[in-house]
């Protein structure tokens, strides 16, 4: 028991650790930021792995990891509208394309009986980083392809032209039965690292470290998953971070603040939005492909623009726009207020049985109820959101000038 | 802007005298009919006969009316409010739903033959209509005016359109769940031949004949009324409208009003002609923003038009392509509007 | 007394302040004109009496009045109208129609009218059915000034009524202001041609960044010296 509570706290002790070293002061060297953040992350996660049972902790993980995918996609989305206001109501196109080119590279071509009642268009069986890589790149030339013509004309044109892209896409993975299996899910999209968790072991890993593994079981497999996934959203995190306090940077909130003046100010103000809108699209790729590594087998039921789109939105709002920490505890906190109130709606089964008998049955409706009025409060009360934008200091204005 | 972009560049005359030629209304027209003569080719390379044809272009002047009937109220509001309503469509099941909640409380009656429905729906069809015109502008009581007062941007608008849609979608949801439906499960609906052979449900006759009636009830409305002028006035510049004494609020209750009620009817006619989902119109959606972007935002006679135009090319695209692609279909002529001609057929150059 | 008392009036957009304290005062059956360089504010005084800004500090009055803070469509039922200097027509409407717009708060039949407007412009009643966005330039203008005067304004507020006019269409414009204030309506007018503008006036008013710098009646300003020197280029 203590030797996998070590082994899952190592891989629970990344996010904690991160978030320990933003915590300290800035005036404390970075070494011993890391130092101390990496001790303190990997204590808590132990005591974590320690103490938490294992079917609740099972449950804090799982709900880690979808709110990690929803982070990446808030922090995609917050690069467009956040940062340069692109209103980008086709989360959901970018989000599959990613999943499904993901899926495309890394799984094989179905085989003997499979290959009779599965169909796909090519099947690599890459490595999970070229299904990632490929992930962003098709995300990318999708968003090329709408921004391309749509990005130059009035800014609600965007929001159709993204609405019609995601409809399509989910038309495309629906329909198309050769492409990845039409209306049946696409399987057997594998797991990166699961050799932690399996019995013979990663062979490539030094023997010491794989020892320390090898008390995980299969079904430990998510808190691997969960390491993977929070370290794509500090990743994303922390180049975003970089990118907006670049010169590029400031080039986006000009361009969002004052188009004209940016125009004037010598900026293609054109090729700025296609530049931010693709770098925003490529995240959401991303995202795509660590939820379809997560899921192991996706269908086109998956990226309706409930789920895909519209709850991404609320996140960011919620959070903060114009900032990417905001996106994140966005992402996190809806996703916890979506599946909290599963339970409140599993609680209230008899109130609403008392009301209709068709009732209980249709009762997950209410999260939607919830939510969509959720959207409006903040828009009417709260635009800012939870933390509210990050303001930049004035050296940013003066750049404007160049 | 993107003139700002073209000034700049200092394009040499014979271009932007190209490209002004690319981008005007015969070229814009000549496209879509190219579009229409590629779409029959490819369907005679197939081996589709010219009746099928035939009778997939009448389909689509049907479908255009419904579609007509949503855009005219989107393409309204649009102008007027300048709120792109992304609730327009669940405006469109929401009023399908009513009728339907209706058809549950009142007695069946016989139907009307040789229609598939009794004269019950017509009773609901005025009923719903204001409702659903009183459903949105309760909206815009609550949401949107409270923007206007801020001053908020259209994107602003356009996010809590969306917000308006789940929650519409929302309620359907909870008041009838996921499931198809039907306004009326086991009543038979032949086609009858028209003429030259081609066949249609009597049903799709009387909806185009109703979403024509409406259509000319809204062009006295808009020409004859003193509100339709002001409405117009309106969505021409609403500065100016405000300025000349136009009683603006009254301007924006008829415009939710007339806007709604035509969504509401079309709502009804396309659950009648196919049936009930809660999804179907976000599905509208695509077709419904092509319209009015094909013929110019505010322009209610544009909008008919572009919705007859996309009902065709999505009607006679089933010929050789699977029909779940329709809004697929619309969505790529709105690409092709936007590529060569964003302010529409009847918009005036740097319209958009 | 006065039918416009405009005293002590500051107002801006945002944060930055255009007009400082300004002052005028338009009597009943006049011609005032505005005149000065640019930015000096001229277009925002008209904006801020007619209620398209809210003022700062002062007080607006017309006739005994306050009118400060009132929201133009208000403003229009006491009796004053404005034409602002651009977009100042409906496009896609008739000119007809345009003209039925600038009489909305009126109910009843506005054919008189209407018929009042076609006999000052009698090139509009030619083209009573076409669409105002169709017109030429002076036309344009025409429309504009008809949809004002439909509600029979006691003050008629004209931003720039030349302005982008070829020469001889300004003079027919200057000459239809002037009809129109043959016929008991008083004009508050903001122009860029100062000297046509000044010959026309009863009086006028100098503004120079923001404040009235000079004023007296307009022949008085033509032969000015420091005016002509400053603003008609003598």
């Amino acid at each position: 028991m203590g030797d996998a509570a070590l082994a899952k706290s190592l891989l629970l002790a990344l996010p904690l650790a991160f978030l320990a070293a933003r915590a300290l002061p800035a005036r404390v060297p970075w070494i011993a930021r890391a130092l101390l953040g990496a001790a303190a992350g990997w204590a808590v996660a132990f005591v974590v792995a320690l103490v938490v049972p294992p079917g609740q902790m099972a449950y804090l993980v799982s709900f880690a990891i979808v709110g990690s995918i929803y982070a990446v996609l808030a922090l995609g989305l917050n690069v467009q509208w956040g940062y340069t206001g692109l209103f980008n109501i086709g989360i959901a196109a970018f989000f599959a394309i990613g999943a499904f080119t993901s899926a495309l590279v890394t799984t094989s071509m179905p085989t003997g009986a499979a290959a009779a009642f599965s169909q796909q268009a090519f099947g690599l069986g890459a490595p999970f980083l070229a299904g990632v890589v490929a992930a962003g790149v098709a995300a990318g030339v999708l968003a090329l392809l709408v921004g391309g013509p749509t990005l130059r004309l009035r800014e609600d044109y965007l929001a159709i032209a993204t609405i019609g892209i995601a409809e399509l896409v989910r038309l495309v993975f629906q329909n198309e039965r050769w492409l990845a299996n039409g209306p049946q899910p696409l399987r057997g999209i594998p797991q990166p690292l699961a050799c932690l968790v399996r019995d013979p072991g990663c062979g490539w890993l030094p023997p010491p470290l794989a020892a320390l593994f090898d008390p995980l079981a299969p079904r430990d497999y998510p808190y691997v998953y969960l390491a993977i996934a929070t370290l794509f959203v500090i990743v994303v995190y922390l180049v975003l971070e970089r990118a907006i306090r670049s010169p590029w940077g400031r080039v986006l909130r000009a361009v969002r603040e004052d188009e004209a003046a940016a125009a004037m100010a010598g900026k293609d103000v054109a090729r700025v939005r296609l530049q931010a809108f693709v770098v925003g699209a490529v995240i959401m790729g991303l995202g795509g492909a660590l939820y379809a590594h997560y899921m192991i087998a996706i269908d086109y039921t998956h990226f309706d623009a409930l789920y895909a789109t519209f709850l991404v939105w609320v996140m960011l709002m919620l959070g903060g726009s114009g900032n990417n920490r905001g996106a994140i505890l966005g992402a996190f906190a809806l996703w916890g207020v979506w599946t909290g109130a599963a339970f409140l709606v599993d609680l209230a089964r008899p109130v609403l049985a008392a009301i209709s008998s068709d009732l209980p049955a249709r009762g997950p409706y209410l999260r939607l109820l919830f939510i969509a009025l959720l959207m409006l409060f903040i828009l009417l009360y709260r635009p800012k959101g939870l933390i509210g934008e990050e303001r930049f200091v004035s050296r940013d204005s003066q750049g404007r000038d160049g | 802007m993107a003139r700002v972009l073209a000034r700049r560049a200092g394009g040499p005359r014979p271009s932007a005298r190209l490209r002004r030629a690319i981008g005007s209304r015969t070229a814009l027209v000549a496209l879509l009919a190219l579009v229409l003569v590629g779409l029959w080719w490819l369907a005679g390379a197939q081996g589709v006969t010219g009746q099928r044809l035939l009778s997939l272009a009448v389909r689509g002047v049907m479908l255009g009316g419904i579609l007509a009937l949503g855009a005219i109220g989107l393409t309204l509001i649009f102008g007027v409010l300048r709120i792109p309503n992304f609730a327009h469509g669940d405006l469109m099941t929401w009023g399908a739903y009513l009728a339907l909640f209706g058809l549950t409380l009142l007695p069946a009656g016989q139907p009307l033959a040789p229609f598939s429905f009794g004269a019950e729906l017509l009773l609901l069809l005025v009923l719903v209509m204001p409702l659903v015109g009183l459903t949105g502008y309760l909206l815009d009581r609550l949401v949107f005016r409270r923007l206007r007062a801020r001053r908020a941007p259209s994107v602003i608008l356009a996010m809590a359109a969306l917000g308006g849609a789940f929650l519409l979608r929302s309620v359907i949801y909870l008041g009838w769940g996921a499931d198809f439906r039907n306004f009326y499960t086991g009543r038979p609906r032949p086609a009858v031949e028209l003429f030259a052979g081609i066949r249609v449900r009597p049903d799709q006759l009387f909806i185009l004949g109703l979403a024509l009636l409406l259509i000319f009830l809204l062009y006295l409305l808009l020409e004859r009324s003193k509100m339709g002028k002001a409405m117009r006035a309106t969505a021409d510049n609403a500065d100016l409208a405000r300025i000349s004494g136009i009683d603006t609020e009254g301007v924006i209750r008829w415009t939710w009003l007339i806007g709604g009620g035509l969504a509401g009817a079309g709502g009804v006619m396309f659950a009648l002609d196919t049936q009930l989902r809660p999804e179907m119109g976000w599905w509208l959606m695509l077709p419904l923003f092509s319209s009015v972007i094909l013929g110019t935002i505010g322009n209610a006679y544009g909008a008919l038009v572009g919705a007859l135009i996309i009902g065709v090319v999505w009607q006679t695209s089933t010929a050789f392509l699977n029909p779940a692609y329709g809004p697929g279909v619309a969505f790529a002529v709105l690409i092709l509007v936007l590529l060569f001609r964003p302010q529409g057929i009847f918009g005036r150059p740097g319209g958009a | 007394m006065a039918l416009l008392t405009v005293e002590g009036l500051t107002t801006g957009y945002g944060e930055m302040e255009v007009l400082r304290s300004l002052t005028l005062r338009v009597e009943p059956g006049r011609i005032v004109s505005i005149i000065g360089p640019n930015g000096a504010g001229k277009s925002t005084a008209m904006k801020a009496v007619f209620g398209l800004l809210k003022p700062w500090q002062g007080s607006i009055r017309f006739g005994e009045r306050e009118i400060g803070g009132l929201s133009p469509d208000r403003i229009v039922r006491l009796g004053m109208c404005y034409v602002p200097q651009t977009d100042n027509v409906f496009p896609s409407l008739t000119v007809e129609e345009n003209l039925e717009m600038g009489a909305f708060v009126l109910s009843g039949s506005t054919k008189e009218r209407k018929e009042r407007v076609f006999d000052l412009f009698p090139r509009l009643a030619e083209r009573r059915r076409q669409r105002a966005g169709k017109m030429s330039g002076g036309e344009r203008q025409m429309v504009a000034m008809g949809r004002a005067l439909m509600l029979d304004p006691k003050l008629l507020l004209l931003d720039e009524p030349s302005a982008g006019l070829a020469p001889l269409l300004v003079d027919l414009i200057f000459e239809k202001v002037r009809d129109i204030n043959a016929s008991g309506v008083a004009v508050l007018m903001v122009e860029q041609n100062a000297r046509k503008s000044l010959e026309l006036a009863d009086h006028a008013y100098v503004l120079v960044g923001g404040s009235n710098a000079i004023d007296g009646a307009g022949h008085d300003l033509l032969g000015d010296p420091e005016v002509g020197r400053l603003y008609l280029g003598g």
